[in-house]
């Protein structure tokens, strides 16, 4: 048998498929439908067991078409930014607002991504954001909370 | 019917429908042209926007992003050989060598004029057949859709996996799993929540797409952004050539388009075959049809090579909605998208939905005529401006998705954890991707979940717990039969590809 990722893949999918269908038991359901021929867990087990067959199966059956990454070729770490940058943003979004925090998501991106046209960069980020919430919020009524926004009172 | 179809008309005839079905086609056109974007993620994009109108409209952009997203994939086969949608790599065989010899503009009207003419006449065989196919579906009990569910999980993993079954199944399952968390429908009950009230409702449709496919496709760009396998391809864009179809070529045309969209339709009506299957089906009849002489024109630029598969992609996309509209099953990835859209909206598709919702059912039936002629007007004279779009730097580009991702979780929840969510679920499916572990798979079974789980609890219930619905009623049993052989089909293969390496 060859170990290759797309294996250890499946056999991490395999201890996932175990660990769901042991929170399916525990799913608590009525008294009065413990014994019911369908209740709230009755699916999820069936789904743990589908988990465990397939992923068994791909386990012990061989690979024909085995995939190689090269992973010298990947960029991790402009990546592994982009990811990073993303998380910051959600973290800020509803405390600062939408309208700052979007542009300088999308400035630092362009940034960390190798763009150095700075006037394209920001046309792109601070204006653009703008036009865009002015389009939700203005034109399509979509409610973005906006602290930021209302503390130099653009937003009512 | 003659109802129906003036109620469609008069609702896709308004001034903001034939606005959205602009701009919709503009936009699917743009995104469907950038490789490895295609009408899923095209489409993933616009839900945010729809939000603000009402159902019929918001699908009828979407619907409109569809077809623009498949006939901007196959700009991007012609020019770059790098096609932006599977359902056009038939299209690059002849379209790119075409467009090598100079005859890009051509290449590109031909493709555009078999794709309104796949289109339309699959919008007229979707006129007749959805409302008779309905009335069938009506017959269908809880056993049968339950059996038919499993059967379009099964039949997409088979067609969208590349000889990776198994892995295709994994993703069916976990798409399942992720769809059970939550609270059960029923009896209220929280599953899988890990006392994490933000997960008491479940996980939204709206992030799993966008994670799996707008997010994870700008991911795996920037992460392949120096694999040379992967590469953008320069295309020189200053000589497309006359975009005229000379009286043979017109001749050539008007054999391949009806053939073609017959087979585009009849396989895009299938769960789980889709545009991809359709074109490639499409351009090997092709081959055996025509003559000697034509055939050894097949992939250095044979008109019939091009037209066949853009005739059949396009009529598949129509196809593909008759079993979302009359059964409530999506017969592709991107269909499943639309599906899970519409039941935001508070909308169930199944056999009544032409009863309940004509105005929606019709509507989007009209606006495929519409989509069509809209694209043709709007893509023929602009192909030489609108094919500059492939020279969007990815710096600008991924920030973007990722922006317009975010943001269509952030107006929908205001809540961090959903865009963590996000993230996490992006950077796994980023992984997967690496290792061709398929995503359609995994969105189709998000969205049938709750109802692949209602429709078994139906069938339990009403035979006491017994198995025995799965084989008492003959369509039941001819499903379930159907499916068995798909999946023993497959793993057989995968056991004789050991003996044989």
């Amino acid at each position: 048998m060859n170990i290759n990722t797309t294996k250890v893949i499946s056999l991490l999918f395999f201890i996932f498929s175990a660990f769901y269908l042991y929170t399916a038991y525990q799913i608590q359901v009525f008294a009065f439908d413990e014994n019911a021929p369908f209740n709230a867990r009755t699916f999820p087990i069936y789904l743990g067991y589908t988990g465990l067959f397939f992923s068994g199966l791909k386990i012990i059956l061989p690979d024909p078409n085995t995939i190689k990454v090269q992973h010298k070729t990947l960029e991790y770490k402009k990546t592994a930014i982009l990811i990073v940058i993303a998380i910051i943003y959600g973290a800020t979004i509803l405390k600062v607002g939408y309208f700052l925090t979007t542009s300088l998501f999308l400035f630092s991106s362009y940034y960390f991504l190798g763009e150095r046209r700075w006037v394209l960069m920001f046309l792109l980020s601070f204006p653009f954001v703008a036009a865009f919430m002015y389009l939700l919020h203005g034109v399509l009524d979509i409610y973005l909370r906006d602290p930021f926004l209302k503390l130099v009172g653009v937003m009512g | 019917m003659i109802e129906g179809i003036l109620i469609g008309f008069t609702t896709a005839l308004t001034f903001q429908n034939i606005l959205m079905v602009m701009v919709g086609c503009f936009f699917g056109t743009i995104i469907g042209m950038l490789p490895g974007l295609g009408p899923m993620t095209a489409i993933a994009l616009m839900i945010p926007i729809t939000y603000g109108f009402d159902p019929a409209t918001g699908l009828i952009l979407m619907a409109g992003v569809y077809y623009g997203a498949v006939f901007g994939g196959s700009t991007s086969s012609i020019l770059l050989n790098a096609p932006g949608v599977p359902g056009t790599v038939a299209t690059s065989f002849d379209g790119y060598p075409m467009a090598q010899q100079g005859k890009a503009g051509k290449a590109l009207a031909i493709a555009a004029w078999s794709s309104f003419a796949g289109g339309t006449l699959s919008a007229i065989y979707l006129l007749f057949m959805a409302p008779s196919l309905s009335k069938v579906s009506l017959s269908f009990r809880s056993p049968d859709y339950f059996a038919l569910m499993i059967l379009g999980l099964t039949a997409i993993a088979a067609f969208s996996s590349k000889g990776q079954f198994l892995k295709a199944m994994m993703m069916v399952v976990l798409g399942l799993m992720l769809a059970s968390v939550g609270q059960d429908s029923l009896s209220d009950i929280t599953r899988f929540t890990f006392n994490n009230m933000n997960l008491t409702d479940g996980i939204s449709f709206v992030l799993v797409v966008m994670a799996t496919f707008a997010m994870s496709e700008a991911l795996t760009i920037i992460l392949k952004r120096n694999d040379p396998t992967s590469a953008a391809k320069q295309v020189s864009l200053t000589e497309l050539g006359s975009i005229k179809i000379n009286k043979e070529e017109r001749t050539k045309m008007y054999k391949t388009i009806p053939r073609s969209s017959v087979i585009g339709f009849l396989i895009g009506v299938l769960p789980g075959a889709g545009a991809t299957i359709a074109s490639f089906l499409a351009y090997g009849m092709e081959r055996n049809v025509v003559n000697d002489e034509e055939k050894e024109k097949f992939g250095k630029g044979s008109v019939n090579g091009l037209s066949a598969p853009e005739t059949a992609n396009n009529a598949a996309c129509s196809g593909s909605f008759v079993p979302m509209l009359t059964l409530g099953i999506p017969g592709s990835g991107t269909t499943a998208v639309m599906l899970g859209a519409l039941l935001g909206f508070g909308v169930q598709p199944g056999p009544r939905l032409y009863m309940t919702n004509p105005e929606i059912f019709w509507s989007i039936i009209m606006s495929m005529y519409i989509g069509m002629v809209i694209l043709l007007i709007l893509n023929l004279p602009l192909i030489p401006y609108i094919a500059r779009i492939l020279a969007v730097p990815k710096n600008y580009l991924i920030p973007l998705i990722l922006f317009f991702s975010i943001t269509g979780i952030y107006v929908m929840s205001f809540n961090n954890f959903d865009i963590y969510l996000m993230i996490g679920i992006a950077v796994v499916a980023t992984f997967m991707r690496l290792y061709d572990f398929p995503m359609p798979p995994l969105i189709l079974a998000f969205v049938l979940g709750g109802l692949m789980e209602e429709n078994l609890r139906r069938s339990l219930l009403l035979s006491n717990g017994s198995w025995e619905f799965l084989w008492d009623r003959t369509l039941t049993a001819c499903i379930l039969l159907t499916t068995i052989l798909i999946v023993v089909w497959h793993i057989y293969k995968t056991m004789f590809k050991k003996t044989k390496v």
